[in-house]
């Protein structure tokens, strides 16, 4: 799975609150969560990103709460990929779970500025800077987090599972 | 191997002998949890997979606890629905209208939760359950729906964390300065992906609710769960309300933790989370004078009976000066109607206080208290992050029951002693 678009880049402890502020949750339509996606950092972020940009974010990316939301309104945002040092454990299931792909890297996080231009192995943890002519590898993805990307998702995952069974 | 109480729980779940940290299990769960915000999307995910019946509705729960009492139509439609759903699927855990509670305060008050359970919940705060000696985590809306169907779920099994308490507890320090003071020193990531397991001579000694709270804000470490081995004082609480039988787990003597903290808990005086992290901890000595426009005690982290008294001490006969709005919201129908008996809903509405039927309501800005631009809060909820209680360019401060109270007394952040007096 391979990946190309424009870095928009956020600090550290970026919570969900930030991604998609609690006023919303009365909503689960994705298209109309993606209007809202970080609009109390930047109300414009929704309408500036194009189909395929690429997040790039500090440590401890969206930590808080547990909504679903938040990757969900990401996803929907036109964001293929995001990139952190880290991220808040539920937000990690999350991505996964409903296929948003995710990927921790120091070295990208230190070498990568707003508006270049990444192209992204998800499989490999592979990063190529195309602006800065850089290349950065990602903290391998455990295999079973594996399993769950090339299935698409964790629904996907358990109706292979009880069809097999 | 020796095994922590997180790993013991995990593996008997997992029908495993013995699980490692960083292993990948596939676990029964017995109680899962959805609210009024997560549990529609996982309830579109059932549907999707073409799913006709949860693996056991006595085991899937569901409390429209968020938006609730609705505020507004399309709240209302994220609730009916859940209702339907409920209905259909004759679930025995759903609670709606006069018997909503916040979740994390209703479960465990029903004994719907009981010690050695895998406990999962689209809602963070789910770590809460811990302090009854259950793993219990926060999970997503797919993850739900997940185990609505299969009654299982994927896990990482945690790194363990261990942090030894000892020492006396100082006027007016409660579980919640005891969290706080420990993300203040770890960081908001300072457990990420681990088990936070709490122990040691003041842990043995503190009230239940104090340990709810106390487990309640490990997911603001970052960690996975919160969890106290179950004792005296867990078997008092849960022995008269348990719905099922319950086995007790602890951690071998020799199990293997990653980090061991102590803490002389007598230093620790009472915490206030300055914005926007709940790590940006300050004594309440160090706060100087700060105006607040706004006190709310409530929530899972302290809408409890213990915080209803605490607070109820702190504002007998006072009055908040009139630009400040304190608002109560004892957190389960059982702990407003104990409230009421006791008269502390006297000693409120005579302070000036709004009293707030159970909800979750301003805490995560939903609705019964949002701030306008430039207002400041302090609160005895879990999160300070930009924006959580109203405009993106208000304040929350963070701190117990306690403090709040003196707080909404004085219209600026006060330590308790300055409004009862040292005793």
């Amino acid at each position: 799975m391979e990946i190309k678009g424009k870095v928009w880049k956020f600090g550290k402890d970026i919570d969900t609150d930030r991604i998609i502020p609690a006023r919303y949750l009365n909503i689960s339509d994705p298209k109309e969560l993606a209007r809202h996606c970080m609009e109390d950092d930047d109300p414009e972020f929704a309408k500036k990103v194009k189909s395929g940009d690429i997040i790039v974010a500090d440590k401890n990316f969206g930590c808080g709460s547990s909504r679903e939301h938040a990757p969900i309104a990401i996803k929907a945002s036109g964001i293929s990929c995001v990139i952190a040092r880290s991220f808040a454990r539920i937000f990690y299931r999350n991505a996964f779970n409903m296929g948003l792909p995710i990927l921790e890297c120091d070295e990208a996080v230190g070498s990568v500025s707003e508006g270049d231009i990444l192209k992204v192995d998800i499989r490999k943890g592979v990063i190529n800077n195309i602006t800065r002519n850089e290349k950065y590898h990602a903290q391998p993805i455990p295999p079973f987090m594996q399993e769950l990307i090339n299935e698409g998702g964790l629904m996907k995952w358990i109706k292979r599972r009880l069809t097999t069974s | 191997m020796p095994m922590t109480i997180t790993e013991k729980i995990l593996a008997k779940h997992a029908g495993l002998r013995e699980v490692h940290p960083g292993q990948f299990i596939n676990a029964r769960v017995d109680i899962a949890l959805g609210n009024d915000i997560t549990a529609p999307i996982a309830i579109k995910e059932f549907r999707n997979l073409g799913a006709k019946k949860v693996f056991n509705r006595n085991r899937v729960v569901l409390v429209p606890d968020h938006f609730t009492p609705n505020k507004d139509i399309k709240s209302a439609e994220q609730c009916k629905i859940i209702r339907n759903f409920a209905r259909e699927q004759k679930l025995t855990h759903y609670y709606d209208g006069g018997d909503v509670g916040v979740e994390h305060a209703l479960l465990p008050e029903k004994g719907v939760v009981v010690p050695g359970d895998l406990v999962i919940g689209a809602d963070s705060h789910t770590c809460t359950y811990g302090a009854m000696g259950a793993f219990s985590t926060g999970v997503g809306s797919t993850d739900l729906a997940a185990v609505m169907i299969t009654g299982e779920l994927w896990f990482r099994v945690p790194e363990s964390m261990k942090f030894v308490l000892k020492g006396r507890l100082n006027k007016w320090v409660y579980g919640k300065d005891l969290i706080l003071r420990i993300i203040g020193d770890i960081g908001v990531d300072g457990a990420l992906y681990k088990a936070m397991e709490f122990c040691g001579p003041t842990i043995n000694k503190l009230s239940m609710d104090s340990r709810f709270s106390l487990c309640n804000m490990a997911v603001e470490a970052g960690g996975k769960n919160g969890i106290i081995s179950p004792d005296n004082t867990t078997e008092a609480y849960i022995a008269k309300r348990a719905e099922r039988r319950y086995k007790v787990y602890k951690s071998d003597r020799d199990a293997v933790y990653g980090d061991v903290r102590e803490y002389d808990c007598s230093e620790i005086k009472p915490q206030v989370a300055f914005p926007h992290l709940p790590e940006n901890t300050r004594n309440i000595t160090d706060v100087g004078n700060i105006p607040i426009d706004q006190v709310v005690i409530g929530s899972c982290t302290n809408g409890r009976m213990e915080d209803m008294r605490v607070s109820a001490r702190i504002l007998r006969g006072k009055k908040v000066p009139s630009h400040m709005r304190l608002i109560i919201i004892p957190a389960t129908p059982l702990i407003y109607k104990q409230s009421m008996k006791e008269g502390l809903f006297d000693i409120f509405l005579g302070a000036g206080a709004i009293i707030s039927p159970p909800t979750c309501g301003p805490c995560l800005g939903g609705h019964m208290g949002i701030l306008a631009e430039g207002e400041r809060a302090l609160a005895t909820t879990n999160r300070n992050f930009v924006g959580r209680m109203g405009h993106p360019k208000s304040e929350v401060y963070l701190a117990n029951p306690a403090v709040a109270a003196a707080t909404a007394v004085k219209g600026r952040i006060a330590h308790p002693d300055e409004v009862v007096g040292k005793r």
